[in-house]
């Protein structure tokens, strides 16, 4: 009894337009020939050329690459260990505050984390730079892992685990060897959302950066409160393709491991 | 498929082991799971619950000029004494502050007020959508989510951003309104509260549209036709089931928009006007513009007590397991 309604059509409609019309108007003005970025001057791909004149803004985006990629590998070994207590360890110390802990940066306003890491560089004397933006990011984003790998592991039937430890592997190795395989789709999709979490953030990174690591977020939004300019256009327009690549691969990667293993051996 | 799995599972993990070699497979795992808890607890303690206290402790300091620009500052060194010397000159001076000068508190209460607008206005735009999406056929839902999800892994910053070209008096919008003759004059958006309503809401909508949509597809299709069958009104029973059923996912939706977008920060800051009053700019201004770290510290500590109730809830139903 599927009944869908020309209601539901509409709301379907609206909503996605709603949700990717502006982005792709973005896009699309990123070709604009004309300076003036809401008058179209014709297709061209100047601001791209000078985008890649633009030493600033290159050297923001290597900043940023770099803390994203740390980030995110820091994130995700943190995050799935996180996730694992979080799942199985059902006598930890204090289990009320690790839960409330990891759930808590999820919805934490950024002002807050941001000030109150900056709070604890300056208080220990940690010099702001590449790895206060690390550290920052890290603690955020490995609670999103945590939730990400936790929503696959509790679907996870232990009984795999067992069979592995019956064949005489140790605790550890029944995890590393078997679960971890089965998990990993969940661990690569946290791993990704770490590194585009660490790559969007502007407000925790601008609170904990020190002089000489300005990320792209932050060097877009200075730019962005002068005005709008097709340069801006582009650099986002190379982000929004970044991501939407590394996505894709990511979806089609899960799907040819899955069909793999349905066909399995 | 996956839920009936995973509650299968958790089924099995509840039911008693039936060997005492099961039983210590299953105490080693808790032990391994326990030791792996370890490094992130360290970590959370260190880097989340630690700079709170540190947050709070500042908070009550005199702003000074000087690096870094609080008073009093004591290190571990100076021991147990340190710290009461450093305890007895604490000052409630900012929170005095923040109840005598109405700049703050009208922050928290225009915070309070645009953020729930926000979130009635992202619900009513958002469940249509999660509704319209579980009533296609369960072929093209896995493609919605994701293109659901796919903005939220775009730039918030960008996506806010991309709303300044639409908004302007000479943008998009205007050009498009003028050119049809719906309007003579350019309307004025950009920097007015209503550009704020509209950023957060586009920003947040895909946390709105999700858990909606979750509750959504684990309802069972034959209670409204039970509801039929009993002669209720299809509307009546739009309301009584479908509705009352994804309360769960409705109230976490509203969380999730609610919670960020009242320390919203970017989108007041680009969207709004200079009347625009929302909390975490005002934070933003008071710490990066006039140096007041200790009335930053009160602004924050003040934040998250607002928020402790939303936040709460929000960490009971994740618990449930309705997110």
């Amino acid at each position: 009894m599927t009944r869908f309604s020309p209601f539901n059509a509409v709301s379907l409609t609206l909503g996605f337009a709603f949700l990717y019309i502006p982005i792709i108007l973005l896009v699309v003005y990123s070709f604009n020939a004309s300076r003036l970025v809401t008058v179209w001057g014709g297709f061209s791909t100047t601001w791209y050329a000078s985008l890649f004149a633009n030493q600033q803004l290159l050297g923001a985006a290597k900043t940023s690459l770099l803390v994203a990629l740390t980030t995110a590998t820091l994130a995700t070994v943190l995050g799935t260990l996180a996730a694992l207590a979080l799942v199985r360890a059902s006598r930890l110390p204090a289990r009320s505050l690790f839960t409330a802990m990891t759930y808590a940066p999820l919805v934490m306003p950024e002002v807050i984390t941001g000030l109150s890491l900056l709070l604890l560089f300056v208080a220990i004397g940690f010099d702001r730079g590449f790895w206060t933006i690390t550290v920052a990011h890290t603690t955020f984003a490995l609670c999103f892992v945590a939730v990400v790998v936790q929503s696959r592991l509790v679907a996870f039937d232990n009984s795999l685990e067992e069979a592995a430890q019956d064949l005489g592997a140790s605790p550890a190795q029944a995890f590393i060897l078997v679960t971890l395989p089965v998990i990993s789709p969940a661990v690569i999709a946290g791993w990704l959302l770490a590194f585009t979490l660490s790559l969007d953030d502007l407000v925790i990174a601008s609170f904990v950066s020190g002089p000489g690591s300005t990320t792209l977020p932050m060097r877009i939004f200075s730019s962005v409160r002068l005005g709008v300019t097709p340069e801006i256009n582009a650099a986002c327009t190379i982000l929004i393709a970044l991501v939407a690549v590394g996505v894709m691969a990511a979806t089609l990667t899960a799907k040819w491991r899955d069909g793999r293993r349905r066909e399995g051996p | 498929m996956r839920l009936t799995r995973s509650s299968l599972t958790a089924d099995m993990r509840r039911r008693p082991s039936q060997s005492a070699n099961e039983n210590r497979k299953g105490i080693s795992r808790v032990a391994l799971a326990a030791f792996a808890a370890i490094p992130p607890y360290v970590w959370l303690l260190f880097f989340f619950l630690a700079p709170f206290l540190i947050v709070l402790k500042i908070s009550f300091s005199e702003a000074v000029i000087a690096q870094p620009p609080y008073t009093p500052t004591f290190s571990l060194s100076d021991g147990i004494s340190g710290l009461l010397e450093a305890v007895k000159s604490f000052t409630i001076f900012n929170y005095t502050f923040l109840t005598e000068d109405s700049l703050y508190w009208r922050s928290y209460l225009s915070s309070l007020r645009i953020a729930a607008i926000s979130t009635v206005f992202a619900l009513i735009i958002g469940f249509p959508i999660a509704y319209a999406m579980v009533r296609t056929g369960t072929r093209w839902r896995p493609l919605l989510v994701a293109l659901v999800i796919l903005p939220f892994w775009t730039s918030f910053l960008i996506r806010v951003y991309a709303w300044i070209g639409i908004l302007k008096r000479d943008g998009l919008l205007n050009q498009l309104l003028l050119s049809s003759g719906l309007i003579s004059e350019p309307l004025t958006i950009l920097n007015t509260d209503l550009a704020v309503y509209i950023g957060i809401v586009y920003g947040y909508l895909p946390f709105m549209i999700l858990p909606v949509y979750a509750a959504l597809e684990r309802q069972d299709r034959s209670l409204l036709e039970a509801a039929a069958d009993l002669g209720s009104p299809p509307f009546l029973a739009f309301w009584q089931v479908t509705v009352r059923l994804s309360l769960p996912g409705i109230i976490a939706g509203c969380l999730l928009v609610f919670i960020p977008a009242v320390g919203e920060f970017v989108v007041p800051d680009l969207l709004g006007g200079s009347s625009t009053l929302m909390i975490g700019k005002t934070l933003w201004t008071e710490f990066f513009n006039n140096r007041d770290w200790p009335l930053a510290s009160a602004v924050a500590v003040l934040l998250v007590l607002v928020l402790v109730v939303p936040i709460t809830l929000f960490q009971r139903a994740q618990r449930r397991g309705e997110l």
